[in-house]
């Protein structure tokens, strides 16, 4: 037993409060929009909005209002638009409370890798290394081991890095990790995983 | 003062050469200069170093340069959407330089506003850094990035008034008005060109100040991601 997809993304919603600005990453992070509740969010995307809405309704489409993964969305009362270096005067500024990302790897000292596999996975860092060099908090939100078993949640990264000490928190379908002083220590572990099946899946030194 | 051309290839007249420098509106294929990016390949203009977020898709976009080898280098945060830019890039044949994505936003818009360059938290520790000069500022490390000044800008606009004053619509704005700014020279097309003293003063996104010509046309704006949401959901 572990947490599915959307019980990462569910999980990932409680770290989200009233009033909160927040930056949702691609894949399992877009999907912690449909977990906020009643919570008042508002929702940036780094292309130029504040105030995102869901995706619109069929034969609604608009090519000019679209999110940072490039899909076709709608705007809120609440909508402002702007251009990009104003977008990320407002991430790099500290303005945006909170990001929820999407990794590759997650290094105990709170590094973050991402954004490339050298020789086979070359498309590009985006938005990602402004918004974990400037946010508030950076949440990231993974499988904790790869497909053959091997721990992401490693002692140090070996993939190229989005950011150094930048991770404060990791959710992962096995459980809950902060980053601290000296390595990771566990917040909680997901449904039907005992600790120590989540301390047996983590490369990192967990503390504490 | 006339800046309105009366197409693409007017419009880009004396301004194009082997080897030049251009910055390049848009984000993915949303607020893309469409029409000045085709007539800059029928212009056949080569050699072209392209700072543009994206590097459009294979057809379409900047990815119409790319089919036509007029790009040597590309200034880019993400080029995940473009076989062959990829084929162009790993063979050798294209070079890329990537640019987190505030950092080259903030790279457009400093170039534009004279300023040589900035330090920025972004790229800390990562490969971004190496080789450039690091500073602390209140204990913070910092890493200078330079700005960029480019020989021709070329933006999308929705609605521009005579003089050149321009209107953007929702997301399309994105890169449009920094890139617009870091031009030597800055050639626009828009939607819609009307008469001076129809667009309310306050609402202007970028002065015509950046703006030296201008063309009015069709845009095909492809949609490259189409999501939607059924209506019995709602």
């Amino acid at each position: 037993m572990a947490w599915d997809r959307n019980q990462m993304a569910a999980r990932a919603a409680l770290e989200l409060e009233d009033g909160m600005y927040v930056n949702l990453g691609i894949g399992i992070p877009t999907l912690v929009a449909n977990y906020v509740g009643d919570k008042d969010i508002t929702l940036q995307s780094e292309n130029g909005m504040l105030g995102m809405g869901p995706f619109p309704f069929e034969g609604e489409e608009d090519p000019d209002l679209i999110n940072a993964g490039k899909q076709t969305i709608t705007e809120l009362p609440r909508t402002a638009y702007f251009d990009s270096a104003t977008s990320f005067a407002m991430i790099r500024g500290g303005k945006i409370a909170a990001a929820i990302l999407g990794g590759m790897e997650v290094s105990e000292e709170g590094d973050l890798a991402n954004w490339m596999v050298p020789g086979k996975l070359v498309k590009g860092m985006g938005g990602a290394m402004d918004l974990v060099a400037g946010v508030g908090r950076v949440i990231v939100v993974m499988d904790h081991t790869s497909k053959h078993g091997d721990s992401k949640v490693l002692k140090a990264c070996t993939l190229p890095l989005t950011g150094k000490g930048v991770v404060d928190r990791i959710i992962t379908n096995l459980g809950v990790l902060d980053v601290v002083p000296g390595g990771l220590k566990i917040v909680e572990c997901a449904d039907g995983v005992t600790e120590a099946e989540l301390r047996a899946a983590t490369e990192a030194t967990i503390v504490g | 003062m006339q800046k309105i051309y009366g197409s693409a290839a007017e419009a880009l007249e004396g301004l194009l050469f082997d080897g030049m420098t251009i910055a390049a509106g848009g984000f993915g294929l949303c607020g893309i200069p469409e029409l000045l990016i085709a007539a800059i390949r029928d212009a056949g203009t080569k050699n072209l170093t392209v700072a543009s977020n994206n590097a459009g898709v294979d057809g379409f976009g900047l990815g119409q340069l790319l089919e036509t080898r007029q790009v040597r280098k590309m200034i880019s945060s993400y080029v995940g959407e473009n076989a062959e830019f990829m084929r162009q890039y790993l063979s050798g044949e294209l070079e890329l330089e990537f640019n987190p994505q505030g950092t080259l936003a903030e790279r457009m818009r400093a170039g534009g506003a004279g300023i040589p360059g900035f330090y920025t938290k972004t790229g800390v520790g990562t490969v971004i850094a190496e080789g450039k000069e690091h500073k602390d500022f209140n204990g913070q490390t910092y890493i200078l990035e330079t700005g960029l000044v480019m020989d021709l800008a070329i933006v999308k606009a929705w609605k521009a008034d005579e003089t050149g004053n321009l209107v953007f619509r929702k997301t399309s704005r994105n890169f449009n008005p920094p890139a617009a700014t870091c031009g030597k020279v800055c050639v626009v097309e828009v939607e819609e060109i009307v008469p001076a003293g129809s667009l309310d003063p306050d609402h202007i996104h970028l002065p015509g100040i950046y703006v030296h010509r201008l063309i009015q046309g069709q845009h095909e704006k492809r949609i490259e991601q189409r999501t939607t949401r059924k209506r019995q959901e709602a």
